[in-house]
């Protein structure tokens, strides 16, 4: 069959763009984490400045939509900064600083309903507040925010299609370009299709073994009992 | 024409998995008479009020209402069971609706009455159960003993021919528990037929025409208050009252 | 030329034009989205085997697939199967198909969330299951569902933006067209960027507003059971 043909000729390319997407996903996730635990704790901690300050990027990077944040980015900020770098590096920057933005406030919520006893008992240990903070509060607040935190996983994976418009030559881009070149259009849209689900399942089966991993006995996504 | 038993229950077995819950459970019921069963907790005695108005279906035996049988009948079971009102531990009342209107919604919806009708219904209900100056207020906004009231209003809206109690007061701080069998009493009273699921053994003493003790899924023992909780024959009836009276 | 004549003539009047096609792109989603949702949540809980497989998949593709991929698929796609839709009807279609599926897990959830007993209760009044999940069931649901349903709508009007990349001039597409014709580039995106923060903002105000005006005391809409 005429399509099976150039489904196997274009396949290899196809896949190549698994690669990409994952990049991209796996930078933004890295660097939503990365920026976006400590404006977590900026916005639990902080002085009213800070907090403020985090509460107005969170807005930001929340509020717009990621085509917009891209064409911001890409046609605008970056080259005004005098910065010549590749597509995908601006598409990780954008993802990464907008999903920053939503990890800060699920991080934020974990820290948050950790109960206060713990916070009490530490300090009343003798810990300073940074001390608390690090081994005990945040061990127990980043496990409650494990189930959030992994639903950016395919968040960011159906957003990295967006990277499209800049011509980032991840999965969608690259079945576009297959369609152009070949005029096969939906099943090459299909597989394209069928390779975000399998990404999208394959990933959080490898979170939640991850999570169950790192599960403790009786520590739920309930309350914490103090 | 009614038959002279309102209820008959015929050998109900029930297993959940491989444990059985009812083993060959037979009784019959007359009208105005209000049945106690009592027996220690986990043996069956709610799963028995459930396979009655067929909540959970009995693996084998037949029920029938009045003569006609209810087990096994496909979708007629919600005809019956505009028949039989159920009470239950946990009140279990519409959350996202006031009082008045928990009480008249099955009449409108099941019964196809008009609203007008069934508003003034479910109002002489909640009058009847001491409940008519709550109309308005939502569940969360009622105490216990005040839900449960409210809950029997709301079968009692359906006029059914017989109610089926199961642990209803057992949810209920001491104070709260008092109200609702006082409402109980009065049913009682009245003339309806009740079975009674209660560990509330000053209720089964005065209220009950009979007392039915059930223990690992069987009937042990039965017969009118004043024997089973005075002069209990079987020596684990003995036991159970023996063990409840301290 | 001068930033004032900029703003005034050229950029209000553009992003006017395509805030207008923005709120036709949701307006008409938002229902429609809602409705489907409704019937997938339903048909998933409470169908049969295959009723509610066809509707675990249903979400499993639709929540999997990215909405532009799904918007290729429609425009650029159904035409070699011989449907050929305007850009805005395929637009509208995406994200009713899309939205559905995310709107089906919140009210799934929600219907979840939601004791036994009620279903019992109605059950042992003589109520049929139809009008149990209809009358007693659905409106608990929905009302828990606000939370998640208005986070999804919010999302409908930032993932709007993605119509332009089928050719339907929205928001954002007025945006990058004026910006790319003047060569203003940050302000432009940075204006665009401030209509799409009010338009979240007075959404989220106004979702709030609702919850509040449904509320029944007791029911906190919160999903915790």
């Amino acid at each position: 069959m005429e399509v099976l043909a150039i489904l196997l000729e274009w396949g290899p390319y196809l896949l190549g763009g698994i690669a990409v997407t994952l990049g991209l996903v796996l930078s933004a996730l890295a660097l939503g984490f990365l920026l976006g635990l400590p404006l977590a704790l900026g916005q639990v901690y902080g002085s009213r400045l800070v907090s403020t300050l985090v509460s107005v990027y969170v807005w930001f990077f929340r509020g717009l939509p990621i085509l917009v944040l891209l064409f911001l980015f890409y046609f605008g900020i970056f080259p005004a900064l005098g910065l010549d770098v590749p597509a995908f590096v601006i598409g990780a920057v954008v993802l990464g600083l907008r999903g920053a933005a939503y990890q800060s406030q699920i991080f934020r919520g974990g820290i948050q309903s950790v109960a206060e006893g713990q916070m009490t008992a530490a300090l009343s240990l003798g810990m300073t507040k940074w001390t608390a903070v690090q081994a005990i509060i945040l061990p127990q607040a980043l496990r409650i925010s494990l189930p959030g935190w992994s639903n950016e996983y395919p968040e960011l994976l159906t957003d990295s299609a967006v990277c499209y418009a800049i011509g980032v030559m991840e999965l969608l881009t690259r079945a576009s370009q297959i369609v152009s070149q070949t005029y096969v259009t939906m099943p090459v849209y299909l597989v394209c299709a069928l390779i975000f689900i399998a990404l999208n399942y394959g990933g959080m089966y490898m979170i939640r073994r991850t999570e169950e991993h790192f599960a403790i006995p009786g520590f739920g996504n309930q309350e914490v009992r103090s | 024409m009614s038959s002279e038993y309102i209820l008959r229950v015929e050998d109900i077995h029930k297993n959940f998995g491989d444990r059985e819950i009812l083993h060959g459970i037979s009784f019959d019921v007359k009208r105005g008479e209000t049945i106690v069963f009592i027996g220690p907790s986990g043996t069956g005695k709610s799963t028995l009020l459930r396979c009655i108005n067929q909540l959970t279906e009995p693996d084998r035996g037949r029920v029938f209402l009045d003569d006609e049988e209810i087990t096994n009948c496909g979708l007629r079971i919600c005809g019956y069971r505009q028949r039989i009102g159920m009470v239950f531990q946990n009140f279990n009342l519409f959350d996202h609706l006031t009082a008045v209107e928990n009480v008249e919604i099955a009449p409108v919806k099941v019964r196809k009455m008009k609203k007008e009708d069934a508003r003034a219904k479910a109002m002489e209900e909640l009058r009847r159960v001491g409940m008519a100056d709550w109309a308005d207020h939502y569940p969360a906004e009622l105490s216990g003993g005040q839900a449960q009231r409210v809950s029997i209003a709301r079968c009692l809206a359906m006029d059914p021919e017989v109610i089926l109690f199961d642990e209803p007061t057992s949810a209920l701080d001491p104070e709260l528990t008092r109200e609702v069998l006082e409402v109980m009493k009065d049913l009682a009273r009245t003339g309806m037929t009740m079975l009674v699921v209660t560990h509330e053994m000053g209720f089964a003493r005065s209220m009950a025409t009979r007392v039915i003790f059930m223990e690992s899924g069987q009937i042990i023992e039965q017969g009118p208050p004043s024997e089973i909780m005075n002069n209990p024959q079987h020596p684990r009836t003995r036991e159970f009252i023996g063990r409840i009276e301290h | 030329m001068e930033p004032a004549v900029f703003l005034l003539q050229i950029l209000i009047p553009a992003l006017w034009q395509g805030l207008i096609v923005t709120v036709e792109l949701v307006i008409l989603t938002a229902p429609f989205g809602l409705l489907l949702g409704v019937l997938i949540a339903l048909g998933r809980q409470y169908g049969g085997k295959t009723l509610s497989a066809a509707c675990a998949g249903y979400i499993v593709f639709f929540k999997g697939c990215p909405l532009l991929l799904l918007l290729f698929m429609l425009y650029f796609g159904l035409p070699s199967l011989g449907i050929t839709l305007p850009a805005f009807t395929a637009a509208v279609i995406g994200f009713v198909l899309c939205n559905a599926a995310y709107n089906s897990e919140y009210i799934r959830g929600a219907i979840l969330s939601i004791k036994d007993g009620q279903m019992t209760a109605a059950m042992a009044l003589g109520m049929t299951r139809a009008q149990a999940i209809e009358s007693i069931i659905l409106p608990q649901a929905m009302r828990r569902a606000i939370p998640g349903l208005s986070n999804e709508f919010i999302y409908l009007i930032k993932y709007s933006s993605l119509a332009y990349m089928i050719t339907v001039v929205e928001l954002s597409g007025a945006a990058k067209i004026v910006a790319t014709k003047y060569f203003m580039y940050n302000e432009t995106f940075l204006a665009v960027g401030i209509v799409y923060l009010a338009l979240v903002t007075l959404t989220t105000f106004a979702v709030d507003r609702l919850e509040k005006r449904v509320s029944v005391p007791g029911m906190s809409g919160k999903i915790s059971g």
